[in-house]
């Protein structure tokens, strides 16, 4: 399909591509990998006057090392995200999870900030990103700000980056040495998630991290989950004990993949089955 | 022609990569969105978002004023020469058909009925003024599901009265097939076993590869329209019976199609919104949908509620079988629509000598996309429900369902058989199949593994699902069709012209858009005629280069258009062996025809086919009884339909906690005859599987309860992909059933893996799960519905339900979820 036309628009610099979208306001939209743009263009959900392409800017591109944390600059390919071996050694449910979005060719032009700027609560990098209490950088007209992972998702396709702002990279908490799991439940394999759970655990278990994909307007922590795993033991029996409490809280959408009910059920389940794989059980 | 028969056949069973791959796989061909005509105008639709409505008023004036838009149009624009799109089968005397509008200008019966059209100088432009025609409406209710429909509270055309469109009924005992059905049943509720199921045929999008696309050409005499149809003849007839324009005005071409499967076997409101606008334009115009159109307007498949009673004697011999379907024909009855759960009526009883048999069939009208063939058509919802009630049957007598079939098969020393339903199956060897298939399987092992995870009480169960399927396909006899009041006959027609330096055209009524035609029937050119692979081009889809032909569906391609093909060939043989004795100063008795050669017996004098092909070219010398050329036609009209089989064998395994299904092995063991290409065979088979899988396990077609397609993208509607499929174990009997009824021997294949494969796989997650106390999960078998019914079912021991007691449309039955059948 075709969409509406819109004028195109490609700074080489993040201050040119504010100044553009100063100029444009609610005109304009944000192109990084356009995976889930440009359907949205061609659907005619939206009809932006001006595309502004971040792809030119070299600077939102690549990760780095920044003491205790690791910085994913937001235009890096879910690809090059998953194959990093700095998100292998200290991010690695990043890496698991950039793994599992959609298929090859979508990994080589999605965009890890456009992923989460996206903020489907389907999309497979916000539990992650939650679960390991990722900072977001956020450049705007007044400079530089970051704001932290709970605050960051808003709602549904909602975040904190304000109509004048870019996302500009992530910082992501070094979690070196960390076992980690990505459990996705889909029924094909280029799917979104129907749920999904994000599992951390340092040793076994002192420390867990638990995220959940599609059970809210928003990626959700597991708490009550967390709580009950630190200092247990990494037992088939206590895990899933824990896991039974992954779904409080939670209020997710029912749609012809699955009820509510069902996905609270695949949450506990799933859970369990995350922890256990990520702490090498 | 005892002249070839001596060849030993080079090219028939070999493995030849398809020749038309490399144009298909790299796009470098005409498909009918690239051809771009001088002053060509570009057209978009607007849809109706309403499922039921009267128009009130449509507003062109922003979209006329919007820029390079030529014209916007609507239903009231146009009178009769809009024509209408043609159901071409009623399939009884007093079927109630609406009319169907191509764009109607006062009520539109579905969501995604066309109510205007823009034309401007680009598509974008046509697109952008789209939205800015604004039409009111007056939403009426509409019905939605069969169950609703049959109820004839709200109706889809309240001119009609009645939402019931046909009872289509036969009957074994009526028509002297068989014995009475009833009586059957009535005699196992006392003595036997009775089983009554409803399942359901969830409705289904065709999918195929390329979105559908039409150009309209009215300048110079001829108006020519390209598509991407299955079916150019076919749309020829009916654009001239429906238009008033004669058909020798009128060239339909089908450039290369990329995929049909059924659904593009229509004569679509887009077609004629076309034609009619570049009549009216006088200008070349072109209509590509979007996807989203696509799954929205194109004609989707399936959708019927089967209510089914089977009779048996206590030791599973059936002894009767009653089906009465409801099948949702949607808003119209399209072109074949109604007729094809009728083609499904006489393959209830498969591979089975059932005594006796009922069917009934009551299609309804919905607001809803309307539905017509889908790959198989009719013949993979008998398979699907017979196969079924099979494994429930085997269950109940608590015997292997393989057993249960063998009790009830056709055994192969009883061809020819004439069945229930009244057809004759000429060949065919369901025991030989069974076994090869069972071996390749390693059904034994898998039995095993699946009783020790049972007593182990594992979190993944193991199913296997058998379905031994048989179909008829190679439609069709003419007169068969006729007495079924199919609106046109099953012949196919060839022509196989030798050009003057040798080579062969193949002209072919048949209209590929996938298969690989050109290189199967170059192969039976290739070896019949004695000339090289490489030298037989074959040419099809176009009217004007192919005239006669009744195009491709149905499996009917090779089945009947190569037995055209073979009828033309020999002719040829017998007009060169004419010239060639005349040229060899020899008696026509004398001579020998091998490998493209005419011989004189004895002697090493001989010319080849090439030669003779100038010879008649040049003309100079050749008999005074017979004109100088070698071309020949033929016409064929199959006396028979062809039944192939094959026995179908689905491991699956189930997480009982999270109710999510995957599939572990799959053999399949086919026999369909003769092969021509093993690897065309290979590719239509698994192709054929993925979609028969595909129904089983992921892909359903819903609408909400106003009438709106809610899986309208592939976000929703979910298509499998390489990654959700394993590697098949496909196998062939060792000893093939040559078809009698046809030259080559071959039976179809296009359709064999999709009508087989479903009940195999439900079969299997139903099996992997039985001894929870399941006997149904309903397609697609989604995670949630294998975890809703494990929930649902209570622990431990078979089935405790009598299944004579288990009513039909039980209120909240097990799987029967609240959408079911509605
Ligand atoms: C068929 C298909 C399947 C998919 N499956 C999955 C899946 O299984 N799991 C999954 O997680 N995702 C999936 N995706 C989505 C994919 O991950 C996208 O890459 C991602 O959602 C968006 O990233 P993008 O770089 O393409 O962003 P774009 O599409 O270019 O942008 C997305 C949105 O974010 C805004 N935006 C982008 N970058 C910035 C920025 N730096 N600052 C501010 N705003 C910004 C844009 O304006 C736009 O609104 C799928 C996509 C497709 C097409």
């Amino acid at each position: 399909m075709i969409p509406v036309k819109f004028d195109y628009l490609a700074p080489t610099s993040v201050e040119e591509a504010l100044s553009a979208l100063g100029e444009h306001g609610d005109d304009a939209k944000i192109l990084a990998g356009g995976q889930s743009l440009l359907p949205v263009l061609r659907m005619r959900l939206n009809a932006p006057e001006v595309v502004i392409d971040l792809g030119g800017i070299a600077s939102l591109r690549g990760i780095r090392d920044d003491g205790d944390a690791i910085v994913i600059g937001a235009m890096t390919t879910h690809h090059d995200v998953r194959d990093h071996a700095l998100v292998k050694e200290h991010a690695l449910l990043i890496s698991k999870a950039a793994a599992e979005v959609a298929d090859s060719q979508i990994r080589h032009r999605g965009t890890f900030g456009g992923a989460l700027a996206h903020a489907d609560p389907a999309g497979d990098l916000g539990a992650p990103a939650l679960a390991l209490g990722a900072q977001f950088v956020i450049a705007g007209p007044g400079g530089t700000r970051t704001v932290e992972a709970s605050d960051f998702f808003v709602d549904l396709f909602e975040t904190a980056i304000g109509e004048d702002e870019i996302l500009t990279e992530v910082r992501v908490p070094k979690h070196t040495g960390w076992g980690a799991h990505y459990e996705k439940f889909v029924r094909v394999a280029h799917q979104w998630p129907i749920v999904a759970v994000a599992a951390t655990v340092k040793g076994s278990i002192d420390e867990a991290r638990v995220g959940l994909t599609n059970m809210g307007s928003t990626p959700l922590r597991a708490t009550a989950t967390e709580q009950a795993l630190a200092g247990a033991s990494a037992t088939e029996d206590g895990v899933r004990a824990a896991a039974e409490l992954a779904a409080e809280g939670t209020n997710p959408p029912s749609d012809l993949n699955g009820a509510a009910d069902y996905r609270q059920h695949l949450a506990r389940v799933l859970t369990g089955r995350a922890v256990l794989k990520a702490a090498g059980a | 022609m005892t002249a070839t028969q001596d060849r030993p056949a080079a090219e028939i069973g070999k493995d030849r990569r398809r020749k038309e791959d490399q144009r298909l796989i790299t796009g470098r061909t005409r498909w009918t969105d690239n051809i771009t005509l001088p002053g060509m105008l570009h057209l978009a639709m607007v849809r109706s978002p309403f499922a039921h409505a009267n128009i009130t008023s449509v507003d062109t004036e922003a979209a006329k004023a919007s820029p390079n838009v030529v014209a916007v149009l609507s239903g009231k624009d146009f009178g009769e020469e809009l024509g209408a799109c043609i159901n071409a089968w009623p399939i009884t005397p007093d079927q109630k058909t609406p009319v169907h509008s191509p764009m109607p200008a006062g009520r539109v019966a579905f969501a995604g009925e066309i109510v205007a059209v823009v034309v401007a100088r680009s598509a974008a432009e046509a697109r952008d003024a789209a939205e800015l025609v604004d039409v009111e409406y007056d939403e009426l209710p509409a019905v939605i599901g069969i169950k609703k429909a049959l109820e004839d509270q709200v109706l889809a055309h309240p001119d009609l009265g009645t939402n019931k469109s046909a009872l289509w009924v036969f009957d074994s005992g009526e028509a002297g097939t068989g014995t009475d059905a009833e009586a059957a049943i009535t005699e196992a509720r006392a003595n036997g076993i009775v089983i009554e199921r409803e399942y359901r045929q969830q409705r289904l999008i065709p999918a195929f590869m390329e979105p559908r696309s039409v150009v309209v050409d009215p300048t110079g005499e001829q108006i020519t329209m390209w598509s991407a149809t299955q079916i150019p003849h076919i749309l020829r007839f009916a654009l001239a019976a429906t238009t008033g324009v004669p058909e020798s005005k009128i060239r339909v071409i089908a450039p290369d199609v990329g995929g049909g499967f059924g659904g593009k076997l229509q004569v679509t409101p887009e077609e004629w919104v076309a034609w009619a606008v570049a009549r009216r334009l006088a200008k070349p115009v072109k209509y590509t949908e979007t996807r989203s159109e696509s799954l929205m307007a194109a004609h989707h498949g399936r959708d019927q509620v089967q209510t089914l009673t089977l009779a048996a004697d206590k030791d599973g011999k059936v002894t009767g079988l009653k089906v009465h379907l409801d099948a949702d024909l949607g808003s119209y009855v399209a072109i074949v629509g109604g007729g094809v759960p009728v083609l499904g009526a006489f393959m209830f009883n498969a591979i089975y000598k059932f005594p006796a048999y009922r069917f009934e069939c009551q299609t309804v009208l919905t607001n809803t996309t309307f539905t017509d063939a889908y790959r198989g058509a009719g013949r993979p919802e008998a398979t699907y429900a017979i196969e079924r009630l099979m494994d429930e049957l085997a269950a109940e007598v608590g015997v292997d369902p393989l057993e249960i079939r063998e009790r009830n098969w056709i055994t192969h020393e009883e061809f020819p058989f004439t069945t229930v339903a009244g057809l004759e199956y000429d060949t065919g060897n369901y025991e030989a199949a069974t076994a090869k298939a069972k071996e390749s399987f390693g059904y034994d092992a898998l039995r095993a593994e699946q009783k020790e995870r049972r007593e182990r009480g594992d979190r993944v169960q193991l199913g296997i699902g058998v379905s031994t399927f048989t179909e008829m396909c190679g439609l069709a006899p003419s007169r068969v069709l006729g007495s079924l009041d199919y609106g046109a006959g099953g012949w196919e027609h060839a022509s196989v012209r030798m050009t003057p330096l040798g080579k062969v055209e193949v002209v072919t009524g048949a209209s590929a858009h996938g298969q690989g035609h050109e290189t199967a029937f170059s192969q039976i050119v290739a070896d019949r005629l004695g000339v090289p692979f490489e030298d037989v081009e074959v040419l099809h889809g176009d009217t004007q280069v192919a005239p006669r032909g009744l195009d491709t569906y149905g499996s009917r391609s090779l089945v009947v258009g190569g037995e055209a093909l073979v009828k033309a060939v020999d002719k040829v043989i017998d007009k060169a062996k004419h010239l060639a004795a005349h040229l060899l100063e020899a008696s026509e008795d004398d001579l020998e025809y091998k490998g493209g050669r005419f011989t004189v017996a004895g002697t090493d004098q001989g010319v080849a086919i090439q030669e003779l092909a100038t010879a008649a070219f040049a003309a100079h010398n050749y008999p005074e009884d017979m004109e100088p050329s070698l071309d020949a036609d033929a016409t064929y009209d199959p006396v028979n339909f062809n039944y192939p089989h094959g026995t179908h064998l689905c491991a699956m395994e189930v997480d009982t906690e999270t109710g999510a299904v995957k599939m572990r092995k799959y053999t399949c063991c086919d026999d369909i005859g003769t092969i021509i290409n093993p690897l065309i065979v290979a590719g239509q088979v698994h192709g054929g599987l993925v979609q028969g899988i595909a129904q089983a396990l992921w892909e359903e077609a819903v609408h909400d309860e106003a009438g709106t397609l809610v899986s309208g993208s592939f976000v929703d509607y979910l298509l499998p992909t390489a990654a959700d499929t394993i590697s098949f174990d496909v196998v062939h009997t060792d000893d093939p059933s040559i078809c009698t009824t046809n030259t080559l021997g071959t039976k179809g294949v296009g359709e064999a893996g999709t009508i087989a494969s479903t009940p195999a796989v439900v079969n299997a997650v139903v099996d992997a799960v039985r001894h929870l106390g399941i006997n149904d999960i309903q397609m697609p078998c989604t995670p949630e519905r294998v975890w809703r019914a494990i929930q649902g079912s209570r622990a431990g021991g078979a089935t405790d339900t009598p299944p004579d007691a288990m009513p039909h449309f039980q209120e909240g039955a097990l799987n029967q979820d609240e959408g079911a059948g509605q």
